[in-house]
Order: structure tokens, then C-alpha cells, then sequence
């Protein structure tokens, strides 16, 4: 290829460009078009080329102080001054400061005749003019392929046109050249793409699924690189925005920075600190489950914080939402009016999701939210095709993050499929915070879990998740035999078990009463028994003592009787003693 | 930046009287090129042949004048313009085909 050749020359290595000043097409080029050579701008009708043109000779006369010229070949100069005026560029004080020069170029072809030989030095003479009296830097010519209907002898115009490009080419000219694409196998209509070999860029404006949606396309630029994707672009009324997202690199830094979730239970399920700032979190559920809820709440707190928040609402209107959450207590109102909190809402098919996604850049460059919600993702998924708004969510997760822009992106999911989330966006996603509803007992209600977070310990509990005036709280579920019981079925277990516990309870009550009377009876029996006891033991001893003295009594008797018979005395004794040890 | 619009070609004149009219042809041309020069001797013979003393041919150089290129919508090199009688008439070209000059110019009716 002849690109090949080109490329491999050692002056490619510093090819100097021009920048267009056209947001986000510098960054696809590298720098802007190629400075001093022609650029083709190849489009069908309504892709946007004229816009570019002007836009490229207006940021160049504004931002980078060079001047241009526009040739009209196609509509008049009130007529274009006025197209453009809506989008912010007043040509008419740019032509009176000298800034700009426009001129029209139009033939009446009935009245033309041709004989013999002709050249275009008329036109030349014209730029030329034009070129000299504003000291231009950058030219466009649109469309001038026009010339063809209108001049005869195609092939003088081509040797003609030709040549215009190397004379442009020559005095340094940045130049564009719009053109015609009524085909899609070739880029112009009249094959002038071959006259600029240099850069090549391709508008295109399809509607699919009756939304419009534009594309830009850098064919070849010779002696550069460039990004080759085809990048959506937008015309608004700040002129054309590209969006070359995707050329942005998984660099972004990681802060260790914790945010509160503005739920307290919530901060304790993710290691007790929140979200990381900056981190992108999903929370996704079916119908009702209190997603927009989630989001209102994280809002609330950025808010409270002082930080700035921006409300992308896709289904809802700011009033209505701040109504709804006024009804569980997070007042949003007074953040709104501090300024610290934006709405924007739109419906998605409103535009494409190009549009979306450059709308949405939009709002976040300017107003520099370090919060962001996007209520919901999957309304995107309305207006285009999963793989587009996959790319999409990539590239604005990647700006999110490249931004350092904490933000909740709400999902929509059909019941049945809760964990595979629409578009596949959760492996973008750092958190994932999955909200179901659990059916039990003929009611319907809501619980929430972490189902990921990167980077930090978080709760593998489902905690029932409660709406009421004053907030939002996360309860624990219970757990039982049964499984997970929410709603009326957990205060109705809790009241089971209340019963179970106060029935124990008094039963162990009882028992100890009947234990305490029973060490009564026993202590009153012992106290009975003792007197008993001890009357017998009174009488025992008595009896005893009794015996006791009538024995000396009997022995005494018998020492009188043998002191009185006068007998042995001594051996009496003796044997007396023996008989009173031998007693117990 | 005048944006001028011809306020002749905007409004025919009404058919001039029997009186025959005196040609008005402008020839625009940029410097002295073969071109231009070859285009000039065309007009000049092709006048002096059908138009005789009735006939002003305006050489414009719009090298001199490029202001003049815009005013009058001129592209091509050279280009005549018959100015006078209505309605206007453009050839493009160094007049080389006399045939396509004298339908051009709408000459044979006249005469």
C-alpha cells in the first residue's frame, strides 16, 4: 500500500498538525489534521461537513489565532452565517474582525455555454484574495465537487481541481475539503478522494431503530497514527463533539479514600467505611426495589458533605424524585438549591447514545460532581444494542474514574435474571449491590446484598432492606429452617420466638419455686425431726444417767453389805473395776 | 465582505426597440496566458465578422482585480460574458469552437 510506503518515510516521525479545536477529534489524531496539506471530509447529505468545516476555521481563528477562509460552493453566506449562529459561532463578527472571510461560489448553469479550453484560475484567484486579505492558515472548501454539475468538461475540472490541491499545498494551506458520499462503496462522488491522499475522514449519520445516532471515521492519515474506530460524535449547540473515549488507558489512579454510602448498615456491610471514592458501583434489581432510593441516599450524604453531585435521571423527573424521597425523608431540595446538586433528565431516546454519553461528558466537565448517579443504565439499552452500550458504560465508567468521580449506576433487571446483569456491565463495576425482592407469606419485600466489592471485606449477609419516613434501614433477615423471613414473616417469627423465650421462662420460674418450697418442707421436716430428736435424746440420756447412778448405787449397796459381812475387801475392788472398763 | 447580487440579471430589461443594440460582451481573463490571449483573437474575429461596429468587448484581468471575481461569480478562466443585449449569457473556454460561440452568444438569431 501506498500508505506503507509513506509511513515508513523518517519525516512521519514529526508530521506537523494543525489541531481542529474540535473537541475530542485531536485526541483520535494525535494533534489535529495534517498542517499545510488537504484533508477530505467525506460524508452523505446531513453528516454534519460544513459544520466541520466552519467549526475548524472558527476554533482556529479563536483558539490558535489562525485565520481561514471559507468557500461556499453550495449554500449562501446569510444562509450558512445563519445555520451556524445556533450553535454559537457569530461568523459576521469574525468576518468583520478579520478573522474569517467567507465567499459563495455559485454558477448559474443554464446560462453557462462552453467552447475550447478552460482552467479554474478565476477560483484560484479568488483564495487567493481571500487567503491574503485575512492571512489565512486554513481553508475549506465545501463541497466543492458541485462544480462538477455546474462546470462542463469533467476532465478539464479534474486536472483543475488537482492542481488547486497542489497550489494549497504549496502556499501551506491547512485545508478541508468536503464532499459528497452518495455510496457506500466509494467516498466522493466524482473520485476527487484520489487528489487527497493525505488524511481522510468519513462522517456518517445512520439512523437505526429510528434513532439517529453519527459517526466519525478516520480513513487514512498518512504519516501519523491515529485512532481507526469509528467514534460517535455529537452536534450540539456547542458545535461538534467526538468522543474518543476508548483511547483512553486503564491508568487511573486508585484512592484508598473511603465514601460513607449515606446508610449506615450499608457502611458496615462493606468493611464499615463505605464505597472507595472514585470507585463505580452498580446497584441492580428488579422493579420497586429501591435502586433510585440507594442512589437518593448517596446523594444525600456527598451533599451533607459539601460535595457536588449530578443526577442523571433516565426515567424520572427531577421534582418527582425529589418528592419520592421526600416521602422516606431524604429531603434533596435544599442541595438543589445550595447548587451542590444537579439534575439532568432526559429521556434516552431522545437522542442516541452517543448523545447520551456526550451529554453526559458534558454536564460532568462542567459542573465537576465528585458524585455521580445514572438512574437508570439499562433505559440506555432503549435506544441501541447491548454491545453499544456496553462500550458506552466503558467509556464513561473510564472517565468516571479518570475524573476520581464516585458513581451509583442503577440497573433495571428482569426477574428471573438478577445476577446477570443487563449489557454485562457488572465487571465494570467495582461494587455491586444487589436488590431483590423475596415473596414469602403473600407479601413482597425488599433485601439487599453486597454481591461484590473490590478491594475491601464486605458483608455476605442479605439484610432486609426497610423504607420508612425517616430513612432507609437495613435490617437483619431472619434466618430460620424455613430460610431467609422478611417483612411480616420475620416479625411474626420474632414474635414466635418472643413466646417461645417468655414460655421458657416462666417455666424455669416455676421450677425454681417448686424447688424452693421443696427445700422448705425438707428444711421444716429436718427442723421437726430434730426436736424429735432431741427429745429423745433428752430422754435417752435421762435413761442413761438413771442407769448410770442406780449402778454405783448398787455397788456402793454391795460394799456396805461386805464391809458389813467383812470380807476381802481389796479383791472386790478389783473385780469391779474390771466389769466398769469392760462397759461401753 | 459585499455579497453582490446583480441587479441586472435579476430583472430582464424588456425587448430593446428595432434599434439594433450595441453588444457588450466582457472577457474575463487572469494575466497574459495563451489562454486568454487565444480567447481575445477568437472574440475579436468572430466579433468584427458578425457584429461590426456594433460590438464592446470589457478585457477584465482579475489578477488586477480579484474583488471583481467574486462580484461577478467568476471561476473559470477565461470567461466571456454578453452583458448586453439580455438575457445573460456565459461561455466558458478559449472560444475556440466558433460553431459553440455563435450558439453561445445566440448570434444567427440576430442576424
Amino acid at each position: 500500500m501506498r500508505q506503507v510506503k509513506k509511513a515508513s518515510q523518517p519525516s512521519s516521525k514529526a508530521l506537523p498538525k494543525a489541531a481542529t479545536g474540535i473537541q475530542g477529534l485531536d485526541e483520535i489524531t494525535g494533534g489535529g489534521l495534517p498542517r499545510g496539506r488537504p484533508t477530505l471530509i467525506s460524508g452523505g447529505a446531513g453528516a454534519g461537513k460544513t459544520l466541520f468545516g466552519l467549526e475548524f476555521l472558527v476554533r482556529g481563528a479563536t483558539r490558535y489565532s489562525e485565520p481561514g477562509v471559507f468557500i461556499s460552493f453550495e449554500e449562501s453566506i446569510p444562509d450558512l452565517t445563519k445555520n451556524v449562529a445556533s450553535l454559537g459561532f457569530d461568523l459576521d463578527r469574525l468576518v468583520a474582525d478579520k478573522k474569517l472571510f467567507v465567499d459563495q461560489v455559485s454558477i448559474m448553469r443554464s446560462e453557462l455555454g462552453e467552447t475550447g479550453e478552460y482552467d479554474l484560475e478565476g477560483l484560484f484567484i479568488r483564495i487567493a484574495d481571500a487567503v491574503q486579505r485575512v492571512g489565512a492558515r486554513r481553508v475549506v472548501l465545501d463541497t466543492m465537487e458541485t462544480l462538477f454539475g455546474e462546470l462542463p468538461n469533467p476532465g478539464i475540472l479534474r486536472a483543475e481541481i488537482r492542481r488547486l490541491f497542489n497550489w494549497l499545498k504549496q502556499k501551506g494551506l491547512t485545508t478541508i475539503i468536503t464532499a459528497e458520499r452518495d455510496h457506500p462503496d466509494r467516498l466522493t462522488r466524482h473520485g476527487i478522494e484520489e487528489f487527497v491522499s493525505d488524511c481522510v475522514i468519513l462522517l456518517d449519520h445512520r439512523i437505526r431503530e429510528e434513532i439517529s445516532t453519527r459517526r466519525l471515521r478516520i480513513v487514512k492519515y498518512r504519516g501519523s497514527t491515529h485512532g481507526t474506530n469509528e467514534y460517535p460524535f455529537l452536534i450540539d449547540d456547542q458545535g461538534i463533539s467526538v468522543l474518543p473515549i476508548s483511547s483512553l488507558g486503564l491508568d487511573h489512579d486508585a484512592p484508598a479514600e473511603r465514601v460513607s454510602t449515606g446508610i449506615a448498615r450499608l457502611d458496615g456491610m462493606l468493611g464499615g467505611k463505605g464505597f472507595y471514592r472514585g470507585s463505580s458501583i452498580l446497584a441492580s434489581g428488579t422493579a420497586g426495589t429501591g435502586k433510585t432510593t440507594i442512589a437518593a441516599c448517596f446523594v444525600d450524604a456527598a451533599c451533607r458533605r459539601g460535595e457536588r453531585a449530578l443526577f442523571f435521571a433516565f426515567e424520572e423527573s427531577p421534582r418527582q424524585i425529589v418528592r419520592n424521597m421526600r416521602s422516606i425523608g431524604i429531603d434533596l431540595d435544599p442541595w438543589v438549591h445550595k447548587g451542590l446538586l444537579q439534575f439532568h433528565a432526559a429521556r434516552p431516546t431522545y437522542g442516541g447514545i452517543e448523545q447520551v454519553l456526550l451529554l453526559t461528558h458534558k454536564r460532568i466537565t462542567s459542573f465537576q460532581p465528585s458524585v455521580v448517579v445514572v438512574d437508570p443504565v439499562t433505559n440506555l439499552l432503549m435506544v441501541s444494542t447491548q454491545n453499544e452500550v456496553r462500550s458506552m458504560l466503558t467509556r464513561l465508567v473510564d472517565f468516571l474514574k479518570t475524573q476520581g468521580i464516585t458513581t451509583i449506576f442503577t440497573s433495571l433487571t428482569a426477574a428471573g435474571a438478577l445476577e446477570a446483569s443487563e449489557a454485562d456491565v457488572s465487571s465494570l463495576m467495582d461494587t455491586w449491590l444487589l436488590l431483590k425482592n423475596i415473596e414469602v407469606g403473600g407479601e413482597r419485600n425488599r433485601a439487599l446484598y453486597v454481591l461484590k466489592s473490590r478491594g475491601m471485606e464486605h458483608s455476605n449477609q442479605i439484610r432486609e432492606f426497610v423504607l420508612t419516613d425517616d430513612g432507609l434501614r437495613l435490617l437483619d433477615v431472619y434466618l430460620g429452617p424455613e430460610g431467609v423471613l422478611t417483612g411480616s414473616a420475620r416479625v411474626s417469627q420474632e414474635m414466635r420466638e418472643k413466646a417461645v423465650v417468655t414460655f421458657r421462662r416462666q417455666e424455669l420460674e416455676s421450677r425454681r419455686r417448686e424447688l424452693e418450697r421443696k427445700r422448705r418442707i425438707f428444711e421444716a421436716r429436718m427442723v421437726m425431726l430434730r426436736a424429735e430428736f432431741e427429745v429423745e435424746e433428752e430422754i435417752i440420756q435421762q435413761t442413761i444417767s438413771e442407769s448410770e447412778l442406780l449402778g454405783e448405787e448398787v455397788v456402793q449397796d454391795r460394799g456396805q453389805m461386805v464391809l458389813s459381812r467383812q470380807a476381802d475387801s481389796s479383791s472386790y475392788k478389783k473385780d469391779v473395776r474390771a466389769k466398769g472398763a469392760r462397759r461401753p | 465582505m459585499p455579497t453582490t447580487k446583480r441587479k441586472i440579471r435579476a430583472r430582464p430589461r424588456k425587448p430593446a426597440p428595432r434599434k439594433p443594440v450595441v453588444w457588450n460582451l466582457r472577457l474575463y481573463v487572469a494575466g497574459q496566458t495563451p489562454k486568454s490571449i487565444r480567447a481575445f483573437a477568437n472574440l475579436k474575429l468572430l466579433c468584427e465578422e458578425h457584429l461590426k461596429g456594433r460590438y464592446q468587448i470589457e478585457v477584465i484581468d482579475l489578477r488586477e482585480n480579484p474583488q471583481l471575481a467574486r462580484d461577478d461569480q467568476i471561476v473559470a478562466i477565461p470567461t466571456l460574458v454578453r452583458r448586453l443585449p439580455r438575457p445573460l449569457r456565459i461561455i466558458l473556454g478559449d472560444l475556440s469552437n466558433s460553431v459553440r460561440l455563435l450558439v453561445g452568444l445566440d448570434l444567427r438569431k440576430i442576424d
